[in-house]
């Protein structure tokens, strides 16, 4: 594409393109079949039970013969199914899942067959901004699948997931900025060379938390799986889905899973490069080592997915919501204008650290005067609402509280029925017999 | 850089006969909400073609764009017309579809005819030098956005937070009285006349359990709200039998 930079991409032979393109789709497929087992296993484990272990060693090959008899099943279309739009939105959903990958890169440059060639399949200046491009059509996917099904839970399925991803991605992008501003570019390699020294996550760790938020709501997963959540909405935009279809939908989460997963490497854990104890040995960013690293990372932030899964319960619908605008994009944007604010005094303005020590104390006092105060409305607040609890708990108990038996509030006194034999009265009768 | 190569040609063909395509679907499907991913398809391959003319930031930017603003354009499509809203086939003037198509295709032709004849030998001029000369395209865009056109930049960010803020104002609802707690509603709702909990469920037979089939209350008497209202509105609701019941009951040896 352009020039100089990105000089070793795009020179490829091109059945060096096609091998590329083969193991990263065998690749995501493998990864997509083991992370199914995984996280069965670890949700098991964490259940107290043991999950999957009959089919293949550990019962690895488990999610394979789930995958043979899913594809094997009678494939039930609904009658209101509008078929062009039904048929096409499963495949767009794992088109794109596949199709974001092209920009991840798995380690530096190595030999294959005598060809010197970065582990990446193609990258160019705005490689960031492709995948979060990738993702916004992947939506489509969902919410025409909720919309074509002809039937109301997925509809609903689908409305919710189009808003909720739509949210997220915001907050999602914004987490991007600051990397952005450190790294100075937007593609993928550079930005991991460009976290040579440090990582990412460290310096710029709100960001990576933002991140890693969104990047659970981006991907429709626990605790933020509300547009699938079984409990109100069936099955949610895959209700009406069946065969294989459905599998391509289960492809498509497994995948972008990877995918959020694989971003996160990329641009807060320094993407191929070792870790600190292991970046000591000399070699350890050289070869095929870093591909290792790589998957370790990828790794580590799959089974925080499956972490969630098993201990979160679901969000309510308003609160996510809230969450997401309230407190996710004003705390990215707050992080953008300090990060920049940080950058323009370093590069721009001669600041000693002095100075920026003492800006720093500033802000900090601010701060602290800050929250004294906010801590005094807060203690208002709260005395405000003892006193109603007091009040409401100084009322008597009133065991039929408009028409349906309820149980005395802590602090309340129960009295006793008004069946005979718990009658004060006649007790005291049959005593004096 | 300015030649075309064999790879751009294919691509161009490729990418703009679909653009016209979804161009062409936009304006003849019937349904609103084909229209809608018609649109979708025409913004994805103009964002490919930006990206084949050296404009990879304005490509990408493209899709992430029009990709949301599509999916309002949808989901208008669903609040405003309806789920499965269709054009009628009637002309509310008389012959209006034809002078129409004769004048698209009239305006088609010019345009082509036009643009074609002037940009036929038109060889592309300082790409390289706007790409290049501060380090790539992204720099490139960055540089001018914030310096000479600073002032069009900040103006149309002012608009747009204007109309952001504006659509705000209009939706917004001033509340009178303190949002209800989770614990008010709650309490409010065992005040209320209705039913506070989960209504009872159908009832569960050896032979019957549907939804049109009523749960027994204790005396043998059919629960009216085991039932959903539009299956009573309807008529459709299973009457008990209770010879069956009695049946089933002597069988088990129960005492009546």
């Amino acid at each position: 594409m352009t020039g100089s930079q990105f000089g070793v991409f795009g020179i490829d032979p091109w059945w060096l393109v096609l091998l590329k393109v083969l193991a990263i789709f065998v690749m995501l497929v493998l990864l997509t079949l083991f992370t199914i087992w995984w996280e069965r296993r670890v949700v098991s484990r964490m259940q107290n039970r043991i999950g999957p272990n009959r089919v293949g060693p550990f019962g690895l090959l488990q999610s394979l013969m789930d995958g043979f008899k899913l594809a094997l099943k009678e494939e039930i279309i609904p009658k209101a199914a509008h078929l062009g739009v039904y048929w096409i939105a499963p495949v767009i959903s794992a088109t794109a899942a596949f199709l974001a990958f092209a920009v991840i890169p798995f380690g530096p440059t190595v030999s294959i067959f005598g060809v010197e060639t970065p582990l990446q399949l193609t990258d160019f200046p705005v490689s960031v901004l492709y995948v979060l491009a990738i993702a916004s059509i992947g939506i489509y996917g969902i919410v025409l699948a909720g919309w074509s099904s002809g039937s109301t839970y997925p509809l609903l399925g689908g409305l919710r997931s189009s808003a909720q991803m739509i949210s997220y991605e915001i907050a999602m992008g914004m987490s991007f900025v600051a990397v952005f501003l450190y790294a100075g570019s937007m593609s993928t390699s550079e930005i991991i060379t460009a976290q040579e020294p440090i990582w990412f996550a460290v310096i710029l760790l709100p960001s990576f938390l933002i991140y890693v938020t969104s990047m659970v709501g981006e991907t429709n997963r626990a605790p933020f799986d509300l547009p699938e959540a079984e409990g109100e909405l069936v099955g949610g935009f895959h209700t009406e889905y069946s065969s294989l279809k459905f599998a391509l939908f289960f492809l498509a989460e497994y995948i972008n899973m990877v995918t959020v997963s694989a971003l996160a490497t990329t641009l807060f854990l320094g993407g191929w490069l070792a870790p600190w104890p292991i970046s000591l040995w000399e070699s350890a960013n050289t070869g095929w080592w870093p591909l290792l690293w790589w998957l370790i990372k990828v790794q580590i932030f799959i089974f925080v997915f499956i972490w969630l899964r098993a201990t979160l319960p679901r969000l309510r619908y308003d609160q996510f919501m809230k969450f997401g605008w309230k407190v996710l994009i004003p705390a990215s944007i707050i992080w953008i204008m300090i990060v920049a604010a940080a950058r323009v005094l370093r590069n721009d303005i001669e600041f000693s650290n002095r100075q920026l020590l003492i800006a720093g104390a500033v802000v900090i006092a601010v701060l602290l005067i800050g929250s004294w105060f906010a801590q005094g409305a807060l203690d208002r607040r709260e005395a405000a609402r003892k006193l109603i609890r007091e009040e409401i708990e100084s009322r008597p108990y009133d065991p039929m509280a408009g028409g349906f038996p309820v149980p005395p509030m802590p602090g309340q006194q129960a009295v006793l029925t008004t069946r005979r034999s718990n009658n004060p009265v006649v007790q005291q009768e049959a005593i004096d017999g | 850089m300015t030649e075309v190569n064999l790879g751009e040609e294919i691509v161009f063909w490729f990418s703009g006969g679909l653009a016209v395509l979804g161009a062409l679907g936009l304006i003849l499907s019937r349904k609103a909400v084909h229209s809608a991913l018609w649109v979708a398809l025409t913004m994805i391959n103009l964002a490919v073609l930006y990206i084949t003319n050296s404009a990879p930031f304005l490509g990408m930017v493209q899709v992430v764009v029009y990709t949301g603003a599509v999916m309002m354009l949808f989901l208008f499509v669903l609040m405003v017309v309806g789920v499965d809203s269709s054009d009628s086939l009637i002309e509310t003037l008389k012959g209006q579809r034809l002078v129409a198509i004769v004048l698209a295709v009239g305006l088609a032709i010019l345009l082509v005819a036009g643009i074609g004849a002037g940009l036929t030998d038109v060889v592309p001029v300082g790409l390289d030098e706007a790409n290049g000369v501060d380090g790539g395209n992204v720099q490139g865009i960055a540089r001018l956005l914030f310096t000479d056109y600073l002032v069009a930049f900040e103006v149309t960010s002012a608009l747009l937070i204007t109309a952001a803020l504006g659509a705000m104002v209009l939706a917004h609802r001033e509340r009178w009285l303190p949002r209800a707690s989770q614990e008010e509603l709650s309490k409010a709702r065992f005040i209320s006349t209705g039913h506070p909990g989960n209504l009872p469920s159908s009832g569960t037979y050896a032979r019957h359990n549907a939804v049109d089939t009523p749960a027994l209350l204790p005396d043998g008497s059919p629960s009216a709200q085991s039932i959903p209202g539009p299956l009573v509105a309807r008529g459709d609701v299973r009457p008990v039998d209770h010879h069956e019941v009695e049946q089933i009951e002597s069988l088990g040896g129960g005492s009546k």
